[in-house]
């Protein structure tokens, strides 16, 4: 039953924060003085005014960055089981070569993703 | 049986009925930005269900993979399109017909699922990450090496698909 005291624990701390940040704004909210303004509602954009909508279309090089971001987050999510496993099943095989051949063959895509210019950020 | 809910139960259905709840936002929201927001509370709680069920690797792999980056993925694949976002009903004519598709699907899985599986009882115990270890590396080494050929041809699909040279 440990296993899920833990997750308990996680959990009830999770609570704590939650309620810690609820408190504190609604604390807050009741204490402070409410004079809106249109000045201070407006997006803060480091003093300037904003200029046009929130929406913005973006480059495709962003999402290129985030699928290559995805690909090497799939790739670490391997090497945690592999890590633990490693000391144990070394005696008795290629675990060694099974990751090194899993990252070789995702290093031809970074590879081919640096000839094919992705990863230079040109304006 | 409501009576005699332990810990895990209540968590269980806890996080099920927020699945649920933020999966109709998913689908009824007009904004799709709201729609990707409301999507990591779905994937969010299924990560958390899954932990609740003893998948605790499986579940932190959701959390990590599907609230993490593919949510990043789709919110920049969302911000590709011109489409204005919000206000505007996302909606067309075949309401009726997503409907029959929709429930027929929700009915079929569900019977599928209660002819396998009904009234089976699920022993919680915890699976350890040392045990998908060991059998990701002795027994199915082929898939496991398989997956990186596939995310290699995704990215060589994505790139051939962004780039023209």
């Amino acid at each position: 039953m440990s296993y899920y005291w833990q997750y308990g624990t996680l959990g009830a701390l999770t609570a704590v924060g939650g309620a810690f940040v609820v408190i504190a704004f609604l604390g807050n909210r009741l204490m402070r003085p409410r004079k809106p303004r249109v000045e201070k509602a407006t997006t803060y954009e480091c003093g300037m005014d904003p200029v046009g909508e929130g929406w913005s279309n973006t480059h495709i090089r962003y999402y290129l960055f985030a699928f290559l971001f995805v690909i090497f987050d799939v790739e670490s999510v391997f090497l945690f089981p592999w890590a633990v496993q490693l000391e144990k099943l070394r005696p008795q095989g290629t675990v060694l070569v099974e990751m090194i051949v899993f990252i070789g063959i995702l290093a031809i895509g970074l590879l081919y993703a640096w000839k094919k210019k992705v990863l230079e950020w040109v304006k | 049986m409501i009576l005699a809910a332990t810990g895990p139960e209540i968590a269980f259905w806890g996080f099920a009925v927020v699945a649920g709840i933020a999966g109709f936002f998913v689908v009824g929201s007009r904004n799709v930005v709201h729609a990707a927001l409301y999507l990591v509370g779905v994937l969010g709680s299924v990560g958390a269900i899954y932990i609740v069920l003893g998948a605790e690797f499986v579940g932190w792999v959701q959390i990590l993979i599907y609230v993490g980056a593919i949510v990043v993925l789709l919110l920049f694949g969302i911000m590709l399109t011109k489409a204005p976002i919000g206000g505007v009903a996302l909606d067309n004519n075949q309401r009726p017909v997503a409907f029959i598709v929709a429930a027929t699907t929700f009915g079929g899985l569900t019977w599928i699922i209660w002819r396998t599986f009904g009234g089976t009882r699920i022993r919680l115990s915890p699976t350890r990450t040392a045990q998908i270890g060991n059998s990701l590396f002795t027994h199915f080494v082929l898939p496991f090496e398989a997956v990186s050929v596939l995310l290699l041809a995704a990215l060589v699909g994505a790139i051939v698909l962004a780039r023209r040279d």
